[in-house]
């Protein structure tokens, strides 16, 4: 019967054409909507994620207690080894040492002197070696407003605002005083290779972003590191998979009592990213939830109207003698195959085109000129495992529910009246 | 029994007296600490223990200071910190540092900042001031501190420019140095705790040799400052308190 239905469907256009691309175009909306949502809520996450937190990150333990204050003095030692062990243990995930620091910039006048001095947030990365991909993670080269990326040891970048401020131009001498690992006031000379603007103005208030190297020598940390941060292998945020990560290198240090030991935190573990993460799963939920109502409300309404529109059809079948209960299964059975085959298909479109934004991104950085905070300036989609199955909800069911309903009509119609009907 | 009333006035005025006689009033008792502690001028030379979470580590200065005005200090060791001078004149302070041949102000905020990761900052450096020209005193009582009688005083900011608004002060009722000091802000948290100790006579004056200091809000075991050797009263040339001599 199956095979008569899909027969009669094909040969007739009127009652497959319309239903089959209205419910393409609900299934491929639908999924598209919620891989761009996810996409663009998790790019919110991964900037935070490429700034300071990382999908995952390794400190001590005693640093990790008191985090927010940047303790250099309880850094990670042995770095070098560390990072190996790391590599090899997670050989699909990035990882990154990272020092974070607080300090003063000075800048010097003719005779060397204090000329202007402002409190500076830094950060030590690695920007000169070759296979760095860190300038790239943080869209250095899209922030620079003035100069050139450091290319040579010495070489900082400070943030624009800060040195029209202080008056600094790109080739001038800048002094950074901050406190060493072991807590002495230290000084150290950098040279302005450029200037950034993040648009964001916790960032661009006295930022100073120099080579990891650099900062190693200036605050007396060698091979030591704040923090190393790992980025999982398929490039975004995965709370399941960044928990059991940090499990599996937690457990080797269970049974070691040293405060300095390393301990690894999931993203949603540090600061306030925990309720970020929380939030964004569940606005991500219900903005979804509305829309595939929404969608699901369109495609029962055309299921309805296209139940309702073969009243003559029904009408000749029962004329016929066919009875009443098989008219509303071969309905129901032609409802599924069209909700089936529209779902395919505009599940099919949906995830297409959200495998070209998850991979190329719509640019929108002209649109970013001028703001405020801090977001992405390129949208991406997100293909999420319910991407493959969610089109299939609005898209078969409503369909169905939709013929049902208006099938219902074919009960209450009686067999002596019809002829008067068709008559008529 | 008039006799007897007269007797005991007479007795109890006596007592008083003697009393009165014995126990100098708070504000004496910070003057005698202030003449031992305080010199026109003075040489220094001294080592300085930090106790940090992670390891101890010391570093040797010489200082040479002309009053509460002016003072000058050089880090002799270790080597990573040999070189660094600063210099203080009323309340300004500068810093060298060799690596980067600059002379830094520091002022503002940066003056609470620890001292070499010690728990000394530099606004303590700077505070050379005599207890008695900015503290009033109050009279607590008496104690015995490491086996030595003791005068505590309770010393309450009368300037308004003080790191510390107020202080509780041990002091040796005989040698009159400080024994132990505790720091208080404004609020009445205590900041910094201070032990003084291997007290020794130099020239003529008692003076404490051994002082640990302990930040309160800072973990570690404190700061241990020893007094290698001190001169007092010396002639102390004039270009040393100049910012060319950071340079030299």
């Amino acid at each position: 019967m199956i095979k008569f239905l899909i027969k009669g469907l094909i040969r007739d256009k009127s009652r497959s054409r319309l239903p089959i691309i209205v419910v393409t175009i609900g299934v491929f909306l639908t999924v598209w909507l919620h891989a761009y949502i996810k996409g663009f809520m998790g790019e919110t996450i991964e900037l935070n994620a490429r700034f300071t937190h990382g999908h995952v990150k390794v400190m001590t333990r005693a640093y990790a207690e008191e985090m927010n204050q940047l303790p250099n003095d309880l850094a990670l030692l042995d770095v070098s080894s560390l990072m190996e062990d790391l590599s090899q243990q997670f050989p699909d995930m990035e990882w990154a040492e990272r020092i974070q620091f607080g300090g003063l910039l000075d800048v010097p006048d003719e005779q060397g002197e204090t000329r202007a001095q402002g409190p500076a947030a830094g950060m030590g990365l690695d920007l000169l070696s070759k296979d760095s991909r860190e300038a790239e993670r943080l869209g250095l080269e899209r922030v620079l407003v003035r100069g050139s990326l450091p290319e040579q040891p010495g070489e900082a970048l400070i943030s624009e605002v800060f040195s029209k401020k202080m008056d600094i131009q790109p080739g001038d001498e800048i002094t950074l005083i901050a406190s060493s690992m072991n807590g002495s006031m230290v000084m150290y000379n950098f040279k302005v290779s450029g200037t950034l603007s993040f648009g964001v103005e916790m960032l661009d208030r006295g930022t100073i972003l120099a080579d990891i190297e650099d900062i190693r020598m200036a605050l007396d940390m060698q091979d030591a590191a704040g923090e190393i941060i790992g980025f999982l292998g398929g490039g975004y945020y995965e709370d399941k998979l960044a928990k059991e990560t940090a499990g599996a290198f937690n457990a080797q240090y269970e049974e070691d009592p040293d405060e300095f030991a390393p301990v690894m935190k999931t993203l949603g573990q540090q600061g306030s990213m925990d309720t970020y993460i929380q939030m964004a799963g569940v606005w991500s939920y219900y903005i979804s939830l509305v829309f595939i109502f929404a969608m699901g409300l369109v495609l029962w309404n055309a299921g309805l109207l296209g139940g309702l529109r073969r009243y003559g059809e029904v009408g000749v079948r029962l004329a016929m003698g066919e009875e009443k209960g098989h008219i509303y299964r071969t309905m129901i059975y032609e409802s599924v195959i069209i909700g089936l085959v529209g779902s395919v298909i505009g599940t099919s479109l949906g995830l297409l085109l959200a495998w070209y934004m998850e991979t190329h991104g719509i640019n929108i950085e002209g649109m970013m000129d001028g703001a405020s905070m801090m977001m992405p300036n390129t949208i991406r989609c997100r293909i999420t495992p319910p991407d493959f199955y969610l089109g299939f909800i609005p898209g078969v069911l409503s369909t169905v529910i939709g013929t049902a309903l208006s099938g219902i009509g074919i009960y209450k119609r009686q067999t002596a009246k019809l002829f008067k009907e068709l008559e008529a | 029994m008039k006799n007897f009333r007269t007797c005991s006035l007479i007795m109890g005025l006596f007592l008083l007296a003697s009393k009165g006689l014995a126990q100098p009033s708070a504000n004496e008792i910070l003057d005698r600490v202030d003449r031992n502690t305080y010199s026109e001028t003075s040489i220094l030379e001294s080592s300085m223990t930090i106790n940090g979470r992670r390891g101890s580590r010391t570093m040797t200065v010489r200082t040479y200071s002309v009053g509460d005005t002016q003072s000058f200090s050089e880090y002799l060791s270790p080597p990573r910190d040999a070189g660094t001078k600063m210099l203080k004149l009323e309340d300004q302070l500068w810093i060298y540092s060799p690596a980067t041949d600059r002379i830094i102000q520091i002022s503002g905020h940066m003056l609470r900042q620890s001292v070499m990761g010690s728990d000394l900052s530099y606004e303590d450096l700077m505070e050379d001031r005599k207890l008695t020209d900015v503290y009033e005193a109050e009279f607590l009582g008496e104690e015995t501190m490491d086996g030595r009688p003791a005068y505590v005083l309770h010393l309450k900011a009368r300037v308004p420019d003080l790191a510390y608004d107020s202080r509780k002060i041990w002091i040796d009722a005989e040698r009159f140095v400080p024994l132990r000091e505790d720091l208080f802000a404004k609020s009445g948290q205590l900041l910094k705790k201070t032990i003084f100790s291997d007290v020794k006579q130099i020239d003529g004056r008692w003076y404490p040799t051994t002082m640990v200091f302990k930040d309160m809000l800072k973990q570690g075991d404190g700061t241990e400052f020893k007094v290698l050797t001190i001169r007092f009263n010396e002639d102390i040339p004039e270009h040393i308190f100049s910012k060319a001599s950071l340079r030299r």
